[in-house]
């Protein structure tokens, strides 16, 4: 799928990637790829195990370099900027990695802060309100801000990490493997966290996962990797649909039932 | 007739019936530095007149700009001015509802302990923490003493892959730098003796005291300390990384002892290294003055030589190398047990690595001065 590149401007993508290929030594993890996340949606990322979905996200964040491919944010071609506008861009995303990452020697709550003690010149006292906010609103207790990462619980982890990514009011969130280590009632109580923060912020998610269930709640459009591509990409129907055996074994197997069967049951229950 | 005052951010219209705050322009983060300053310095006005956030002229706003304007609207209604809000678009009123949901009281800080209160503590808690170095210390000896004697029972006990790749770590890798260390200070050494020495004629005595000092004190002194510095602090980081992630806890699970897996490994490597490169360390410092005492001091190599054999007793260096193994028991006990000490965070492995430095050297210090102690009795 080539893109005009005079139709760009007008797209509205937040981010599209055109021709990306990445690799270790002989081989190329993806290659010739392209994806696009468009404004206020939740894209979910799946694939095998091994097929760089992960690759995929770190090199469209800068931190795997590319062997061929242009990648836009906004409009504007990340090769093309300054260092300082490229600094402007990465402040408009935020990134959740796949165990947090949270400095371990800083508390929850300076680790909130440091993005906007970095890049922000306002007084501590505004940036002791905003993380207080912030962790208020990925749900963690006013007391989880004192703590070290290390005395925090999975799920806890997950959901500081979440907060420092927040900090400086990102448009695009990525996300990889948000859900995994997370029991089932805790992804999903995750996966309604990410949607409605999508919704109040107006966030647009880059999701990497294999939650099922993820894929069902959360994600409005899905990316199927394979053969170092986008196999395939759209809602969850035209994925069901789409003639491929791991697609079809993915998302038609025993677990996908019950977990179909549970999306069900939920959509049952008055709210 | 409305009264302007137009701020950063912000303009105030004072009407006849109520006080019109018409934020303006961007209130996101990225902008709200200036805002915040002038906010800072609002003085709320005298009269309880109704307030009226106006919206209309915001072009931009998330939730730090949202908290700002809550938090201006809490500080109104604290004043006793009714609020009331108007123009607010479906992304303002969105996020305005969302701040106003997850405002919740902070925890007050924490009470900073006064200067002198906290010296106490913790001169108190260094004490302790002293107290229960010793008891670990000697917790960690006992077992390894267990483990040795049963090690001597069934030799097969003993990991022998280990313990030969920890000898080429700490060991062989060791040697170029433990040498050229002790070829420098020998060398040194070795001048400042001719030098003191020459205004005497004495030049040939020279060999008598830098070969008794470089082989009684020198040589082990200097490897012991080489050791401490590459080979301790190598082992309290893996040892302490691998506590960190659990790596120790999963090899108790697996019903192995750590203490026989990963420590008396190490300790063994390190006994055996520790003399031999003392041996090294040795050869290396002698061939320094040796050639110091040719270059600077004029004695040919044979005479060196010869008044090395004749004035320097065999004792010397049995004396010297003799204190290597204890060194090493020292330096990899103390490795070990501050590895064992590392909790979660990375500022702890960083604490504990450099504790393990201090503490090891500042013992290989002191276990020298007893063995000078001991000797100084012996001969007495």
């Amino acid at each position: 799928m080539a893109i005009n590149p005079r139709a760009i401007k007008t797209t509205g993508y937040l981010l599209e990637a055109e021709g990306l290929t990445v690799g270790f030594g002989p081989t190329n993890i993806i290659e010739n790829l392209d994806i696009q996340l468009k404004r206020s949606e939740i894209l979910g990322v799946v694939g095998p195990s091994g097929t760089g979905k992960s690759v995929l996200m770190r090199a469209l964040i800068g931190l795997l370099p590319r062997r061929a491919g242009r990648i836009r944010y906004f409009g504007r071609d990340i090769d093309k900027l300054s260092l300082s506008a490229r600094r402007k861009v990465e402040r408009r995303w935020g990134v959740l990695f796949q165990h947090g990452a949270l400095f371990s020697s800083l508390t929850v709550k300076e680790n909130v802060q440091v993005p906007m003690r970095e890049h922000m010149d306002i007084s501590q006292e505004l940036m002791d309100e905003l993380a207080e906010l912030t962790l208020s609103m990925v749900g963690l207790a006013s007391n989880a801000g004192r703590k070290f990462p290390s005395e925090l619980s999975g799920g806890m982890i997950k959901r500081a990490a979440l907060a420092r990514a927040l900090a400086l009011n990102p448009d695009i969130l990525f996300l990889d493997e948000p859900t995994s280590g997370l029991d089932p009632v805790g992804a999903a109580e995750f996966d309604e966290l990410i949607t409605s923060l999508k919704e109040t912020l107006g966030l647009s998610v880059f999701m990497v996962t294999h939650d099922l269930g993820s894929l069902y709640r959360a994600c409005t459009r899905i990316a199927v990797l394979g053969g170092r591509k986008v196999m395939v990409d759209g809602d969850i129907d035209t994925i069901l649909a789409y003639d491929d055996p791991w697609v079809q074994s993915y998302f038609h197997g025993n677990r996908a039932q019950t977990v179909q069967v549970q999306m069900a049951e939920q959509d049952k229950v008055p709210v | 007739m409305a009264t302007v005052a137009i701020y950063n951010g912000y303009r105030l219209e004072e009407g006849s019936d109520a006080l019109r705050f018409k934020p303006f322009g961007s209130w996101i983060i990225r902008n709200l530095t200036e805002v915040e300053k002038t906010l800072a310095n609002f003085t709320m006005p005298e009269s309880s007149a109704p307030v009226v956030i106006d919206l209309s002229d915001l072009e931009k706003i998330d939730v730090a700009g949202a908290w700002l304007i809550h938090r201006s609207a809490k500080k109104f209604a604290a004043a006793n001015h009714p609020i009331s809000f108007e123009s607010v678009g479906r992304a303002a009123r969105i996020l305005l509802q969302e701040v106003a949901e997850s405002d919740r009281p902070a925890l007050p800080p924490e009470p900073v302990p006064s200067k002198a209160y906290t010296l106490v503590e913790d001169a108190g808690k260094s004490v302790i923490s002293s107290a229960v170095d010793l008891k670990r210390l000697t917790e960690l000896i006992g077992s390894m003493a267990a483990i040795g004697v049963s090690m001597i029972r069934k030799p097969s006990m003993l990991r022998f892959t280990p313990i030969l790749y920890h000898l080429e770590q700490t060991g062989v890798r060791a040697i170029p730098i433990v040498a050229l260390i002790t070829f420098v200070i020998g060398a040194i050494v070795s001048q400042q003796a001719i030098y003191q020495l020459r205004d005497f004629g004495a030049e040939q005595l020279a060999v008598n005291f830098v070969g008794i000092v470089i082989l009684r004190e020198l040589g082990v002194l200097l490897t012991a300390i080489m050791v401490a510095g590459r080979s301790g602090s190598a082992f309290t980081a893996e040892v302490g990384a691998m506590k960190m992630r659990e790596e120790i806890d999963a090899v108790r699970t697996l019903a192995l002892d750590p203490i026989e897996v990963i420590i008396v490994p190490r300790l063994t490597a390190l006994v055996i290294a520790v003399p031999l490169l003392t041996f090294i360390g040795n050869l290396s410092a002698l061939t320094a003055a040796a050639m110091v005492s040719f270059f600077y001091g004029g004695v040919p190599i044979d005479l060196f030589i010869e008044q090395l054999r004749d004035q320097v007793d065999l004792i010397n260096f049995t004396r010297g190398i003799l204190k290597a193994p204890f060194m090493a028991i020292v330096i990899g006990l103390v490795a070990v047990l501050e590895g064992l000490q590392v909790e979660g965070s990375t500022d702890s492995l960083g604490k504990h690595t450099t504790a393990s430095v201090v503490k090891s050297i500042f013992l290989v210090i002191v276990i020298d001065g007893l063995f000078v102690l001991y000797y100084a009795m012996v001969d007495g």
